[in-house]
């Protein structure tokens, strides 16, 4: 009983003191300054990989940049990766083509028709464990059900499947995230001015969350042209152009990196750093555009 | 039919067709897991539990073919995975070792001490290393990493940090230690982004009363925002942990493809997803196709190590919170 009268009467003598008085200030302003430091250490620790990547493949590539190395093949006169560019143009668009409408519509179901119930649950909870399957587990996956069973053979198809497979999961949820931050105003005034649910999906509720859609999209076509492992697996590698979408093994830049960057060759690895060169400029290109551009057109 | 009732079909019909487009979610996972069961009933069946616990990956392609419980296989060979599974632990935890108080203190840097005309473009370049191909940073690895960690940094630690048990020992340019500090940079901006994003959206009055009371930043920092944003934290470490498990061509290119597992922090090692990329054209050889079963196998062992992990993140991270960075957890 006395402990709690004695804590609720106030100090008899209460004094303000500045912060600076009070005991080992000094000391604790010193900690938070090194601690301080040290998160700039970290910055600094990350940014020097980087910059030192991106100077290097740089300066490698622009040594060795011109319009015969961007368009013949590892195997024509001046040696090039022009089929690697082409074969990766092809994975990626076709990938997309799966995978964005795909991942669009069932994102759109997940926002707007699923009522929160256990198959919506379950659905969301598989596009997390997709997303973190690894890509190579993908590859000797789609290897055997693509490439050899359905007898697609090493093929720019069996390829873009395993693109989509990585793909989906992000446009998927994406989607669903986007969608669910368009204003319910929005979609309330839509309805009572009596327009359906159709209709009020596709004229305005795609058209508000269309920015961050197509940022989940740009990263994604980011993730599929930056795979590797899983492409070892099924579309193998080509010194030339694919001929069929079927049973043609095609190159890509990934591919051209990982398969000359040892050659005994020097134009071999000369092109391994142009592949490099030309990927970091796509991927650069990618998130400049996915994460300052449409920023900007972000209407909620 | 009335406008309306026609309406509504057409909404009926438009649900109903996203739902099923949505369920190839179900359609993808069933068909992993599908394929690797039936791919790795073979290797489960003749190697049995020896898989688990050998750390021998032998495969003598001209030995005589063997047929063992009904399946073909060849006279001698021995399919261990520990090699593998080992290695693939050892570089992912060395990572996190490294990754785990650089992601926080770029993310406390971002969240707390930076001013916005700092933040925003180290956030870019911070998110623009997590969309850096992963072959790339196996290139880097090789051709500038891997020649200052055998020259400088090697020959330093096991000299002045040598009396530390796995320490000392000869430097190699490609191997537990370069692998480890690839892949920590590759987790890095995972777990940066996430808790920064988490420790953003700590109450300004929280952290504000904090501040008039007298504590410093690092108080602020340590006392409200970390406790605040701590299953948040927790969450992207984990989702860190299982790039960190799944990667495979930055393993590939750093690793050394050791066969046998390391002795010093700077041996050559390996990882099973660089060994399923390596090994891809090797498996051929085998006649009995048991080389294909066994990289199904070890694909299955991978697949449950990162289902567990990612598991787990996500469960921790969406119990924790819903909102701001909930959509980073899924789009790094």
């Amino acid at each position: 009983m006395e402990k709690n009268v004695s804590r609720a009467t106030p100090d008899p003598t209460p004094t303000w003191r500045h912060p600076s008085v009070v005991a080992n200030h000094k000391a604790r302003t010193f900690r938070s300054l090194v601690f301080a430091g040290l998160c700039v250490a970290c910055v600094l620790a990350v940014m020097i990989p980087l910059g030192d990547m991106l100077y290097m493949f740089a300066y490698r590539g622009i040594q060795v940049i011109s319009i015969a190395r961007l368009t013949g093949n590892p195997i024509s006169a001046t040696p090039g990766i022009g089929n690697a560019i082409t074969g990766t143009a092809i994975l990626t668009a076709l990938s997309g083509a799966m995978a964005i409408p795909l991942g669009i519509l069932g994102g759109v179901y997940m926002a707007e028709f699923s009522k929160g119930g256990r198959f919506s649950e379950a659905l969301r909870f598989c596009a997390d464990v997709l997303a973190g399957v690894p890509s190579i587990v993908l590859g000797y996956v789609c290897f055997l059900a693509f490439v050899v069973y359905f007898n697609f053979g090493y093929s720019a198809m069996a390829a873009s499947i395993a693109l989509a497979i990585v793909m989906f999961p992000y446009v998927f949820r994406t989607t669903e995230i986007a969608i669910r931050r368009v204003p319910e105003s929005i979609k309330e005034g839509a309805i009572a001015l009596g327009s359906t649910k159709t209709t009020m999906i596709n004229r305005l509720v795609l058209r508000f969350a269309m920015p961050g859609i197509l940022t989940g999209v740009l990263l994604a076509l980011g993730i599929s042209l930056s795979e590797t492992a899983p492409l070892l697996y099924t579309a193998n590698f080509a010194n030339y152009n694919p001929t069929s979408l079927f049973h043609s093994q095609l190159g890509y830049l990934t591919g051209v990196i990982y398969l000359f960057y040892t050659s005994n060759l020097s134009f071999d690895v000369q092109l391994s750093y142009l592949a490099t060169f030309v990927l970091i400029m796509i991927v650069v290109a990618l998130n400049v555009v996915a994460r300052l551009g449409l920023k900007r057109f972000s209407k909620v | 039919m009335s406008p309306k009732q026609k309406s509504s079909r057409i909404d009926k019909i438009y649900g109903t067709a996203t739902a099923l487009l949505s369920s190839s979610a179900f359609l993808f996972l069933f068909l992993i897991l599908g394929v690797l069961l039936i791919f790795s009933y073979p290797s489960f069946a003749v190697n049995g539990f020896k898989f688990f616990v050998s750390s021998v990956w032998n495969v003598p392609t001209n030995n005589a073919i063997v047929v063992v419980n009904g399946f073909k296989t060849l006279q001698g060979a021995e399919y261990g995975m520990t090699v593998f599974f080992f290695g693939t632990l050892l570089t992912s935890l060395l990572a996190l070792l490294m990754g785990v108080p650089l992601g926080l203190g770029i993310a406390i840097f971002l969240s707390q001490l930076a001013p916005r005309r700092l933040a925003s473009p180290i956030s870019f370049l911070v998110e623009l290393l997590a969309g850096i191909p992963s072959v790339i940073y196996g290139l880097w690895g090789f051709i500038v990493l891997g020649p200052v960690l055998l020259k400088e940094v090697e020959p330093a630690m096991a000299k002045y940090l040598g009396f530390i048990p796995g320490l000392h020992g000869p430097a190699y340019s490609s191997g537990l230690l370069a692998s480890g500090v690839i892949l920590a940079i590759m987790i890095v901006p995972i777990i940066a982004s996430i808790s920064r994003d988490v420790m953003a959206q700590t109450p300004t009055e929280l952290k504000e009363g904090g501040t008039a009371l007298g504590l410093t930043n690092w108080e602020v920092t340590r006392k409200i925002v970390i406790p605040y944003a701590k299953t948040g934290i927790v969450g992207s470490i984990i989702l860190g942990l299982g790039r960190a498990l799944g990667e495979t061509m930055a393993v590939a290119m750093v690793s050394n493809g050791a066969t046998f597992l390391p002795k010093t922090l700077y041996y050559p090692i390996n990882s099973i997803a660089a060994f399923l990329a390596v090994n891809f054209d090797g498996a051929f050889e085998d006649p009995t196709k048991m080389f294909v079963y066994s990289l199904g196998e070890l694909a299955l062992v991978l697949l449950a190590i990162t289902m567990l992990v990612n598991v787990a993140a996500r469960l921790l991270v969406r119990k924790g919170f819903f909102g701001g960075g909930a959509e980073h957890v899924i789009q790094v």
